[in-house]
């Protein structure tokens, strides 16, 4: 790449009002600008859901608790859900790659500027609709507000017969709006990747980051596409008289859970892809070593994307499919867990003989790692359809996706969050602050879902609003319950350091981790046109090159 | 573009994806400081640990409830075949996986602990190493030769439970699910039963299983009585099967595992399983038809007149609705409301006043009766044996 110096105009504090720097952001087409909005958008809706799961603990407590109603607990799981993949997770992996898919190819946005904020203002429109159902899905029945048929939303509970108002149709509608903003956005990564990248950067030299959200672009296209016609088919049943899955008029409640699973299967790839990009570049910089087996970290990754498409009916073990059919899924199931356990060997073998930097990302990736091992392991119990006709539906589901999506994703996510926020902010997060919310978070996870674990082996099915005495599982709801509030304490205080550090944080200089990849040749934050030279590069880890010219990269690659 | 390049010279590298070590690294200074900094790892991750253990015996005390050891529906105690069969599969999975986790958080553990970066170190890079080939060939091909065991060891189990095949003596039973609450028949004994459903106990030398065709008369259910069998769902337009043969007479319990509405927290499943003779006799009881004495000759005119015969059905009279429970032998039950409350008079009584106290969102309306009716009417309801 160019090692020239330019001398670039300093950008002093916006002077302008503030009413003028807020519009700036509503109308703006800035990948930077436009990812850090999905960030704050998720970020609120993380608070949101978090608190409908509190709400659901204190409710489960104790058995015959009466903190909460049934139909209130029924729409508090149904938001959570909803909201949590939806409106949270996904857009915020969305803001992630959005707001660093060009700097790290060396680009100056997205290769669609304007469908990118199209895609955002669809996602947040989405979310907005889906909350408005507390003021407006009462309908002309009064049959309660917002949606409670939980995020699944199977056939036929969602017909009119089982859900006459309108909250049913603000969770169809939310999601038929945020899936089109989905589907942009992944259209819009896949051609950022393939058409904008920098000199000399082939295929073969993206960061690993940049070939991962390539898989999820195309991922998105495939598995949102459903979804979405499942949504208009409901609208169909439930205001056109259509009969897809309305069972009273010989529709089929099967047919919206294969639609429903052949999104909902690769949707968990597609959440977890983006965070085995952030482990992928934050290991190696506190390794110190690039990655193990870059080549078959990329193979292992397009293996996941096809596999992830053919297991969905693993969902469905109990639906009542022949023995064939169940045999396939478990072989499909399986055989997933191989690319997944290659790309874990692969961070293992990064991490072996280098000189790890126990700071607060690096933390957060040995946490994901850990947790999402057991999350796989547990995963092949449920992917084996005996074990699962036992598991499925229990607890023990509810502890295995939330150690994926919590253990795993939000781990990786927290990781990103420090290793990029110097970028993103031009300051540096409290590092004591951080190692507080990591360890609170830690200790509130493993009580929370290492316990979660046990109720369902004892035959506790998830989405009750309360359940009996004497079953043996008071003792492990209680300590579920407390591991939650050490959770929200660690949400607390990982939110105070984000604001705190804005404006109290040290200045964060350029490349504060010594890293490797393009993000950090440039300042930090980013100058509107995030290069001033188009940089050219020649191996994977282009400022390894420049700050070793005696013995770069691209001599071996 | 202005980049400040600290500068550190690597210690050495590895060369291409062949793996080729070319330089030795240098370790010796680290071994300085190490046994410190062990300590300080050891007492973070002790403190962690006793604040766990503390958490744990501060909530146990709370709620140290002996609780009927028989009454936990466990999946790791099972009763009967299919469950038996689940369990031995579980065993092997969590023999496989643990092993599995062993040796990988082995491997976690010790990067940690031996990589970690020293008070003391050079700041040197450690020597650049990109992959390797035979290494990747080897977490390859292990991986895969233990998820060809896992299938077929998976797919032997789902052939035996699922394509069973049902022998002349079993017991055939329709489920229906309905929100909320379950309908067992018996086509071939004539019985019509709500919530408790009665199978013969099954010992190898006269197998008499059970073998459910699973109905839903309105959402989506599961059936799930984790000591005897998986679940399977109960969808409407789509009929399921499922089998048991308990092994031991006993109360098995279960709930529905499938979420279908509002009270899907209060849709549960008892099993009873008698012996040959009991099950006999509670068959005979079940086929007779109802009768009422004159005495509750107003309670029975008041069933009658109301609402009630919409939905429930008392055979012998007019009252055949099929939305609720049959109540033809209803206090030859244990429960009411499908189990959410034991089945007592005064619970009765106070079902019909108010379902929402026990059930709210429960499909049965509150039925506006006098005081006088409520009594006369629960007076009725008590003959029904």
């Amino acid at each position: 790449m160019s090692s020239e110096t330019i001398a670039l105009s300093t950008v002093g504090p916006d002077a302008r009002p503030i009413g003028e720097r807020l519009h700036d952001w509503i109308v703006t087409v800035d990948h930077k600008k436009l990812g850090i909005l999905y960030i704050l958008y998720a970020l609120f809706f993380l608070v949101v859901a978090g608190i409908e799961a509190i709400i659901m603990r204190i409710q489960l407590i104790v058995p015959h608790n009466h903190f909460v109603s049934p139909q209130i607990f029924n729409r508090m799981m149904t938001m959570h859900g909803t909201t949590m993949i939806f409106f949270m997770v996904m857009p915020i992996l969305f803001g992630f790659g959005t707001y660093l898919i060009p700097l790290m190819i060396g680009a100056r946005d997205m290769a669609f500027p304007r469908l990118n904020a199209f895609s955002f203002w669809m996602t947040a429109f989405g979310g907005l609709l889906l909350y408005f159902s507390f003021i407006g899905g009462n309908g002309l029945y009064g049959a309660g507000t917002a949606p409670d048929v939980g995020w699944w939303a199977y056939a036929p509970l969602t017909a009119r017969a089982f859900s006459p108002g309108h909250s049913t149709d603000f969770w169809t509608l939310a999601l038929l709006a945020s899936g089109v903003g989905s589907i942009g956005a992944g259209v819009n990564f896949i051609a950022t990747i393939l058409c904008m990248r920098c000199p000399g950067m082939t295929l073969g030299k993206m960061p690993l980051l940049a070939w991962l959200n390539l898989v999820v672009g195309g991922m998105v296209i495939f598995c949102i596409s459903p979804l979405t016609a499942a949504q208009i088919m409901l609208c169909i049943d439930r205001y056109l008289g259509g009969h897809f899955f309305d069972t009273q008029a010989g529709g089929s409640a099967v047919l919206w859970m294969h639609f429903f699973w052949i999104f909902g299967h690769p949707e968990v790839y597609i959440l977890v892809v983006p965070a085995f990009a952030f482990v992928s570049e934050i290991v190696p910089v506190f390794s110190r070593k690039p990655i193990f087996g870059y080549p078959i970290m990329v193979a292992a990754t397009i293996a996941i994307g096809f596999i992830s498409f053919s297991v969905w009916a693993h969902h469905m073990f109990t639906v009542g499919m022949s023995s064939y059919g169940n045999s396939f899924f478990v072989f499909t199931t399986v055989a997933i867990a191989v690319p997944t356990g290659i790309k874990i060997f692969n961070w293992l073998g990064t991490m072996w003989g280098g000189k790890i930097l126990l700071r607060v990302p690096m933390l957060f990736c040995i946490g994901f790692l850990f947790q999402f091992l057991i999350a796989g392991l547990t995963g092949i119990m449920l992917g084996t359809a005996p074990f699962n006709w036992q598991l499925s539906g229990s607890y023990f589901v509810v502890a295995h996706f939330h150690y994926v999506i919590v253990g795993g994703i939000v781990f990786a996510l927290f990781g990103a969050f420090y290793y990029w926020y110097p970028k993103m902010s031009g300051r540096m997060y409290n590092e004591t602050l951080g190692k507080w919310h990591f360890w609170l978070f830690i200790i509130g996870f493993h009580l929370t879902f290492d316990f979660m674990h046990i109720p369902g082996i004892l035959g506790m099915p998830r989405r009750i609003y309360t359940y009996e005495p004497g079953r043996g599982w008071e003792i492990w709801n209680l300590i579920v319950t407390i591991g939650a509030f050490f959770q929200a304490a660690g949400i607390l205080v990982f939110v105070v350091n984000l604001l705190w550090s804005l404006r109290k944080g040290e200045p964060a200089g350029n490349d504060p981790w010594d890293a490797w990849t393009l993000e950090w040749s440039t300042s930090s934050p980013p100058p509107d046109y995030d290069f001033a030279v188009t940089p050219v590069v020649r191996s994977r880890r282009p400022l390894w090159d420049l700050k070793h010219p005696e013995d770069p990269d691209w001599k071996y690659e | 573009m202005v980049i400040e390049l600290p500068c550190h010279a690597p210690e050495g590298r590895k060369g291409g994806a062949d793996g080729d070590s070319r330089l030795p690294r240098n370790i010796g200074q680290r071994e300085m400081n190490r046994s410190a900094q062990t300590r300080a790892l050891l007492g973070r991750v002790a403190g962690v640990a006793v604040l766990l253990a503390a958490g744990l015996l501060a909530a146990s005390l709370c709620l140290a409830s002996p609780s009927d050891p028989t009454q936990i529906p466990s999946i790791f105690k099972p009763q009967s075949t299919p469950a038996h069969s689940i369990f031995h599969l579980s065993m092997l999975i969590l023999a496989i996986t643990g092993a599995i986790f062993a040796v990988v958080f082995s491997l976690l553990a010790y990067s940690v602990a031996k990589f970690r970066k020293r008070a003391n170190d050079d700041d040197r890079e450690p020597a650049q190493v990109y992959g390797s080939n035979q290494i990747e060939l080897a977490w390859t091909v292990i991986p895969i030769l233990i998820v060809l065991v896992l299938f077929l060891a998976t797919a032997r189990v789902i052939r035996s439970i699922q394509d069973a095949p049902q022998p002349p003596g079993a017991i055939e039973v329709t489920a229906i699910g309905h929100q909320f609450w379950w309908e067992f028949r018996y086509p071939a004994l004539g019985v019509v039963t709500a919530n408790e459903l009665h199978v013969p106990v099954s010992n190898p030398a006269n197998s008499t299983p059970t073998f459910l065709t699973l109905l839903s008369a309105d959402t989506d259910h599961s059936f799930w009585v984790p000591r005897l069998a998986g679940k399977t769902d109960l969808i409407p337009n789509h009929p399921n099967h499922t089998w048991i043969d308990p092994q031991e007479a006993g109360l098995y319990i279960g709930q529905c595992a499938q979420y279908c509405g509002t009270q899907h927290a209060k849709m549960l499943l008892r099993v009873y399983v008698d012996s040959p003779e009991q099950f006999k006799q509670w068959v005979e009881e079940q086929k007779k038809p109802a009768v009422s004495t004159d005495a509750v000759a107003e309670g029975r005119r008041i069933f009658e007149t109301t609402a009630c015969v919409n939905c429930h059905a008392v055979a012998g009279t007019v009252a055949n609705g099929r939305f609720g429970p049959d109540l033809t032998h209803l206090m030859s039950r244990d429960t009411i409301a499908s189990g959410a409350a034991s089945n007592s008079e005064a619970n009765l009584r106070a079902w019909i006043q108010s379902p929402d106290s026990f059930k709210p969102g429960s499909l049965m309306p509150a039925m506006q009766l006098t005081d006088h009716d409520l009594d006369a009417l629960t007076a009725y309801l008590v003959t029904l044996r």
